[in-house]
């Protein structure tokens, strides 16, 4: 069984304790695409998202069922190694969370973990890495500084040049641009189009024009529920459903 | 005020002014129809100064939309709403350019006496003002019924214009000497079978904005 790059859910739910998060979501999410997730908070769009790389197994209380594969991997199997998955699905966060160490290790640490001790080797990984998240040039001299010290709009597309160096597959992320200026915010809505080459990207995001600018298909999630999934185009100019078109105009509630 | 309610005030705003313009380019081609019957060469003249005052609209409903886009960056029915104002726009303009043309050529045609009766032109100037009207209320009202009926009232336009057009070329091949005023004839009819043609352009922007699909009819 290998990890793919398209993703593919039937009848996904989700209990944190007795409250039921996610009702049945059925979603397939195909290969070098960009997928936005919208919706008001609490509506399950994060928490649909981290079932992609099993971070709601660390929540207390949290049980799941249905059917969730990347790629030919059931990743809910018991026999799935949850390393390998996350090293085949990536994760970036709302805040960037840099390690305390210097930018090298910061991007190292991944390929280190998993087995790869060669310096020569290592020196690849990070360069591709920070190119890749188009970093290079400006941090190429300064491997060996703390990743803290970095602005937040370079420690956050540090933290997606960390994701890379492991070469995954897929991409999740959290609402990656929140916490940043417009100048940053566009260097990662730029750097979504470029990876799509090479990974599938997932976002949640509560901007509606970076999901208009930057995803190729967009879900609108509302109290648990999938309401309506569709190519983007379609879902910003003529929404099928009133519950969206009432969301993204801003007359919901 | 919210800043949603800000916004739909906005768009209240810009319905009402696009309703104005409107009005103005009707009673132009009124004005302009009315001239040539009466052959009123002022009229005719007052017709194309009041082109002016349409530009103006033009322009300022044009800012209004660019300012709604920049600040509220709208999406699905309202970007809907927002895009087929200021595509309107450009149509209605049109209607009173129209208009103003039927008003020179009636301040410079030479006063003689109309080599054939003015009725399916007077008509063609009625059903003009008709879809004119319906196809900015169809907008304002959200009523894509109305707007059908505008794209439909266009074959009847046609045919009109056609039998005006089959008319004056009897009357060329009668006498030669009706040819400078059948020529101008002419014009007022093709102009006026424009209007309907760009009121036909204002009712399919009406379907794409209820239902987000722009066809052509």
């Amino acid at each position: 069984m290998e990890y793919g790059k398209n993703i593919s859910v039937q009848n996904a739910k989700l209990w944190y304790g007795d409250f039921q998060a996610l009702k049945g979501i059925d979603m397939e999410i195909s290969e070098h695409s960009v997928t936005a997730f919208i919706g008001p908070s609490g509506c399950g769009k994060s928490t649909f998202l981290k079932c992609f790389n099993r971070m709601n197994d660390l929540v207390n209380g949290c049980k799941i069922e249905g059917n969730f594969k990347i790629g030919e991997v059931d990743i809910y199997d018991k026999a799935t190694d949850v390393n390998e998955l996350r090293k085949n699905v990536g994760m970036v966060f709302q805040k960037p969370n840099p390690f305390p160490m210097s930018v090298y290790d910061n991007i190292a640490y991944g390929p280190r973990t998993f087995g790869i001790k060669k310096r020569k080797q290592l020196d690849e990984i990070v360069e591709n890495s920070l190119r890749a998240a188009a970093m290079w040039e400006e941090l190429k001299d300064r491997l060996s500084k703390s990743a803290l010290g970095l602005s937040g709009g370079q420690q956050q597309r540090l933290c997606i040049a960390r994701a890379l160096a492991v070469k995954p597959k897929i991409i999740l992320m959290d609402e990656p641009t929140s916490a940043l200026d417009p100048i940053s915010t566009g260097k990662i809505e730029e750097l979504c189009e470029e990876l799509k080459s090479t990974t599938t990207i997932v976002i949640v995001t509560h901007n509606m024009q970076q999901a208009t600018r930057i995803s190729d298909k967009t879900g609108f999630f509302l109290m648990g529920e999938l309401v309506e999934y569709g190519d983007t185009d379609d879902i910003f100019n003529a929404p099928k459903r009133t519950e969206t078109e009432r969301y993204i105009t801003g007359r919901f509630g | 005020m919210s800043i949603r309610k800000i916004f739909e005030a906005e768009l209240a705003d810009l319905k009402t002014e696009l309703v104005e313009m409107c009005r103005l380019t009707e009673t132009m081609i009124e004005n302009s129809i009315e001239a040539l019957v009466k052959r009123d060469r002022e009229l005719g003249k007052s017709v194309g100064e009041m082109d002016k005052r349409v530009d103006e609209y033009e322009m300022d409903i044009e800012k209004r939309c660019m300012r709604i886009l920049l600040k509220q960056q709208p999406v699905a029915k309202d970007f809907r709403e927002v895009s087929t104002a200021l595509k309107m726009i450009t149509d209605i303009e049109r209607f009173g350019d129209q208009a103003s043309d039927i008003g020179d050529l009636v301040y410079t045609m030479p006063g003689e006496r109309y080599i054939k009766e003015l009725h399916y032109i007077r008509k063609m100037g009625d059903l003009a003002v008709k879809m004119v009207h319906d196809s900015v209320n169809s907008f304002v009202q959200n009523d894509e019924a109305l707007a059908d009926a505008v794209i439909a009232a266009d074959d009847i336009m046609d045919e009109l214009f056609l039998t005006v057009k089959n008319e004056l070329i009897l009357l060329i091949k009668q006498d030669v000497k009706n040819g400078d005023q059948a020529i101008e004839l002419m014009m007022v009819a093709k102009y006026l079978e424009r209007i309907g043609d760009h009121a036909v352009n204002v009712a399919e922007w009406t379907k794409y904005y209820e239902t987000g699909v722009h066809l052509k009819f």
